[in-house]
């Protein structure tokens, strides 16, 4: 483990999986509100807004998050000139997130869809009969029942999250990926050792997460 | 007894649910504090005839008028109806992640902007009403369908409705649970709450209601006093279902 105990080396791992963890944190948190207010609006009776959570959902579920992220690089930035921070890495991770985010929200939608579809419509129909409006009804009795079953689901995306943020490497972020590489190029006699403990890191971080997912879908799980 | 003008106005309603023709031409007016009982051979259109009432069911063509006004499109309008209208269903369904108390007082608070205090305190004495105030920090879950259709006609009450709407409120209930939710509606029924009850309950019918409408295939068939109806049944489609339901 010689690769490791040299402190620039190891300075570099951490710091790369501290870029995957602060995509992860952002993106999961935007990709979140993204994703429910698309699911808001594909049940919503308003036919435009049902079009447009389609649309996002089969545009963004549809296309390789590579090509997302490289539009987020060469055309939001490059070629439309968004630039979201002075800093060059802060850039980077910003378009980052806006990739990372409008993916995820087309997976988190249909995640909160399908669960607000295991809500019996009897729950709707008794809210609307005292006279709470679309978006009450929603919020204060359909959500919180949904929100139990698409949490394991939900588990699931947030994994897929933190892995897929490694791909905001291929446009220049010095991420856990990017210096996994570094670190095998410049240490071509440690190639296994390298790569297990990197995978390694991933499987400490996620294992644990899908185990947390599962606890809590359990914990919450609504009686009928 | 009915005195005053109608509260509840159906003029020449139709709803086609594709190529059927669930409401075929319904007219039907429900005077203050009258009660009446739907009654039908299954699919005769007596449910969504109940739940056009408050529009969870739109209808295709004619009138709905409560209380003087027609009734509104989607939106805060129908909202604030929905809310004066209360509406009791076959399945309950309370609100399964809300506490017994919390279904009652949910209506109140969020709709009305009632103080949760004042709220709390008519939700408890709503469910001391239906009998099941002891109940009232559980979840539905936890209650039998008896207890928790009470808690249901419980929640509709909160809301101070003009009218309420039974969409056969015993038809999901194991028959020693019925009496229990009938003899809540017939305590209603004598304080002079306005009701629309749709039930296979002949008995309710009987000493409950001041008219009975019979139903069948979407048409309404006969408008008459129970005593009448249940004697004289007039149309030979009533006379086949009664003699089909009271003979055993």
């Amino acid at each position: 483990m010689h690769v490791f105990t040299d402190p620039d080396n190891f300075d570099a791992y951490v710091s790369g999986f501290l870029w995957i963890l602060k995509l992860t944190g952002a993106s999961a948190v935007c990709a979140l509100v993204i994703g429910v207010l698309l699911a808001a609006m594909r049940v919503s009776p308003v036919p435009v807004l049902r079009g447009f959570g389609a649309a996002w959902v089969n545009v963004f579920r549809n296309t390789p998050l590579t090509l997302v992220i490289f539009f987020c690089y060469f055309g939001l930035f490059a070629t439309l000139g968004l630039s979201l921070s002075q800093d060059l890495d802060l850039n980077i991770y910003w378009l980052g997130v806006i990739g990372l985010s409008v993916y995820t929200a087309a997976f988190v939608c249909e995640a909160v869809r399908s669960g607000i579809n295991t809500v019996p419509t009897g729950q709707a129909e008794a809210a609307r009969a005292i006279g709470l409006s679309f978006a009450q009804t929603l919020r204060i009795v359909v959500l919180p029942q949904a929100a139990r079953s698409v949490i394991a689901p939900l588990g699931s995306i947030l994994i897929a999250l933190c892995k897929n943020a490694t791909i905001v490497g291929t446009i220049g972020l010095l991420e856990s990926s990017n210096i996994m590489k570094d670190l095998i190029n410049s240490n071509g006699d440690a190639v296994i050792p390298i790569f297990l403990v990197f995978a390694g890191t991933f499987a400490a971080l996620l294992i644990p997460t899908g185990y947390f997912f599962g606890w809590l879908a359990n914990r919450l799980a609504v009686k009928r | 007894m009915a005195t005053g003008e109608p509260l509840i106005v159906l003029d020449s309603v139709n709803k086609w649910f594709g190529p059927l023709h669930v409401l075929d031409d319904v007219s039907l007016s429900v005077g203050r504090g009258e009660v009446v009982v739907v009654i039908g051979p299954s699919g005769s259109g007596k449910s969504t005839l109940c739940r056009t009432i408050n529009r969870l069911e739109p209808i295709n063509s004619g009138t709905i008028t409560f209380d003087g006004q027609a009734l509104p499109a989607e939106g805060k309008a129908l909202a604030k109806l929905r809310s004066e209208v209360g509406m009791v269903f076959q399945s309950f369904n309370l609100f399964a992640h809300k506490t017994i108390l919390e279904n009652v007082t949910l209506g109140p608070i969020k709709v009305r902007k009632e103080k949760p205090a004042s709220a709390r305190e008519r939700g408890l004495a709503l469910l001391d009403r239906v009998g099941i105030a002891n109940q009232a920090d559980k979840y539905p879950a936890q209650l039998s369908g008896g207890q928790q259709q009470r808690a249901a006609i419980a929640r509709a009450l909160a809301m101070q409705p003009k009218a309420m709407l039974f969409d056969e409120p015993t038809s999901a209930l194991d028959p020693e649970m019925v009496g229990e939710v009938l003899d809540v509606m017939t305590s209603l029924a004598r304080d002079g709450m306005t009701m629309v009850v749709v039930t296979h309950e002949m008995g309710f019918a009987r000493h409950a209601a001041n008219r009975v409408i019979f139903m069948a295939d979407g048409k309404l068939v006969e408008d008459a006093a129970p005593t009448e109806f249940f004697a004289n049944p007039r149309s030979e489609r009533a006379k086949d279902f009664l003699s089909k339901i009271l003979t055993h």
